[in-house]
């Protein structure tokens, strides 16, 4: 068909993005407008909100769930400590260098868990024919999906990686800038982009095979492994498909060396140190790429 | 013919299955579930949708809801590409499946209630309106605070209903909205749709295989099998297009002797060691028939049958297939 072509899907996006605009700037910050209508986000807002509620009905069980995720981590860290021990350097990098690569990786990572990590839920909604109802909500189908899984119990996760990341700063000597410092706040954040554009192209495998299984776990959990290492401890082909075909040196690798303010070992041009950020939004546009041409081959299930 | 809120040309849908075939080959063909739909249905129309298992109806919806992508075709519903603007056109359009439930399971359905109006950012008094003229007329009280999960078949019908339709769609799809409930349900269920139907301004579009809900609910009927439309009309002229009959069913004094010649009627069935005769009305009026076999005695008591729709769709369903 040709109104699938790839231009008229970005004029389409394009022409969605400014309505969306222009229809917010009506209501600036409302969540109601005049007519007493909710606004715009009120939907995804109040999903969110009732996730949020019925995962506090269970305290107990809830706080025993964000310890454990706290105890789970901290083990990969330990994991990181203890290879010093047979080493002093690892890949070209000191211990404390190594931490603050581990905790970078370990925030973004942690950030993507706490929003989209529950996407391969998915996979339940397709069997189960619970994504027809998604799709017949006037709100877009991933936003509802993020929306309605939201994993608060992983917040644990982010507050052990930022004890990480804090720790590591300590130790490492970073002669700060204020790029530097902003580049603190934005790389944890592209990573996590990037990191949440995994999960969501690999989560589209179930578009296609509803039975996809722990496929695409191989790229999110193995994203986080490998990312929580210097990439020069790796080699060969394995490193250029994840440090570069997935992007996954972007996440903690590069940006460690901008704040360190150390040239890159690979010999890579200085700028790749801060490019974290549009490599993120590029993986951000391909998955979204992935997930509408998916979405086209959902195929529901039964009657 | 006034507004047409739905149209579709040569609306089509193919899946590819893929079957094994030995220990690591696959063999994939492709089934058409869909082959060619065209359809209009106007503004405030009662449609009926039926079709055996398989015949492409649920298949049908979905393309029209815009949760599956058509293979090819047209179509247009209040206006929008099902698809493409998939979110515009969920504000327009309430969509009820029976099998799978809109609703949140953990949640009371009151809550499920007060989400959808944010989601689908009706205003509050529209809403209030809207809930409690549901609540009225599906005696929603007893159960509104209760998690969806606990409801029993019957009552979480009654609500998917009113979540379907509180933000006043134009359209309103019902994918086998009786399918498993109790007879009062049934009724409760049939009775609001014809309300809601008879107010003229909402369309009403039905799948089912209870046909009762068609007789009941329903002035024009398609039937789909195959994939194909095979009928699309008023339920009299699928009547007429089959040849339903009449019949006539007499009790007699005396065996059923193969009589006398009785004009435009057949012997359809004997029982009861002949003494109970069922006749098929082919042309002759039943008024001729009960005279003649009268003037013959031993008519002890009659009773007329009207056609019903279970028999022409049999017939319709067992008809060989067309592909």
């Amino acid at each position: 068909m040709a109104e699938r072509l790839p231009t008229s899907l970005a004029r389409r996006v394009w022409r969605r993005a400014t309505t969306r605009t222009s229809r917010a700037r009506r209501v600036p910050g409302r969540a109601t407008t005049r007519d007493g209508r909710p606004g715009v986000l009120a939907g995804y807002r109040q999903l969110l909100a009732a996730q949020v509620r019925s995962q506090l009905q269970y305290r107990a069980s809830f706080t025993m769930d964000v310890f454990g995720n706290l105890v789970l981590t901290l083990m990969d860290v330990a994991a990181v400590v203890v290879l010093f021990r047979v080493t002093p350097v690892l890949g070209g990098f000191s211990l404390p260098e190594a931490l603050l690569i581990s905790g970078l990786a370990n925030l973004s990572f942690a950030l993507c868990d706490l929003s989209v990590g529950n996407i391969d839920t998915m996979r339940l909604y397709i069997r189960t024919g619970r994504f027809d109802a998604v799709l017949t909500r006037p709100l877009s189908a991933l936003l509802q999906l993020v929306c309605g899984d939201l994993a608060l119990r992983r917040l644990g996760r982010v507050v052990q990686a930022v004890v990480v990341l804090a720790v590591a700063l300590n130790l490492v000597h970073v002669h700060w800038t204020p790029a530097r410092a902003v580049l603190l706040v934005v790389a944890p954040l592209s990573g996590a982009v990037l990191f949440g554009s995994v999960f969501v192209a690999g989560s589209t495998v179930a578009f296609w095979f509803v039975e996809s299984g722990e496929f695409a776990n191989a790229f999110t959990y193995g994203g986080r492994d490998f990312t929580a290492y210097p990439v020069t401890v790796y080699a060969g082909w394995f490193r250029k498909a994840f440090a570069y075909g997935l992007g996954f040196a972007f996440v903690a690798y590069y940006p460690a060396l901008a704040l360190l303010g150390k040239p890159d070992p690979l010999n890579g041009p200085r700028l790749l140190s801060w490019s974290s950020p549009v490599v993120a939004l590029a993986a951000a546009g391909v998955a979204a790429l992935i997930w509408r041409t998916g979405i086209r081959h959902y195929r529901s299930t039964g009657s | 013919m006034s507004e047409s809120v739905i149209h579709t040309a040569d609306l089509r849908k193919e899946f590819t299955v893929s079957s094994r075939a030995g220990l690591l080959r696959r063999v994939r063909r492709t089934v058409t579930a869909v082959a060619g739909v065209d359809l209009s249905v106007a503004r405030g129309e009662m449609l009926g949708y039926i079709g055996p298992n398989g015949a492409g109806k649920s298949t049908t919806l979905k393309m029209l809801t815009g949760v599956l992508t058509p293979s090819g075709g047209e179509v247009r519903v209040c206006g929008f590409r099902p698809v493409a603007q998939r979110t515009r056109l969920a504000r327009h359009i309430g969509v009820v499946f029976g099998q799978r439930s809109q609703l949140w399971w953990d949640l009371p359905l009151a809550e499920s209630f007060r989400l959808l109006r944010y989601i689908y950012r009706v205003p509050a008094a529209d809403h209030a309106a809207r809930l409690a003229e549901c609540r009225r007329l599906l005696d929603l009280d007893e159960f509104l605070d209760t998690p969806v999960r606990q409801l029993s078949l019957g009552q979480r019908m009654r609500g998917e209903i009113t979540a379907a339709l509180l933000h006043g769609p134009e359209v309103l799809f019902l994918d086998e909205p009786t399918i498993g409930l109790d007879v009062v349900s049934k009724q409760a269920v049939r009775a609001f749709l014809a309300d809601l139907g008879s107010r003229g301004d909402t369309t009403l579009i039905l799948t089912t295989h209870d046909l009762a809900d068609i007789e009941k609910l329903c002035r024009r009927l398609i039937v789909i099998d195959h994939g194909r439309v095979v009928h699309d009309g008023t339920l009299p002229e699928l009547h007429a297009r089959y040849d339903s009959r009449r019949r006539v069913v007499v009790d007699l004094d005396t065996p059923w002797n193969g009589g006398v010649g009785l004009p435009g009627a057949v012997v359809e069935a004997i029982e009861a060691d002949g003494y109970r005769v069922t006749f098929g009305l082919s042309g002759g009026t039943a008024g001729e028939l009960v005279a003649a076999l009268a003037r013959d005695g031993a008519l002890r008591d009659v009773s007329v049958l009207e056609p019903s729709i279970e028999d022409v769709v049999a017939r319709l369903y067992a008809e060989p297939a067309v592909r």
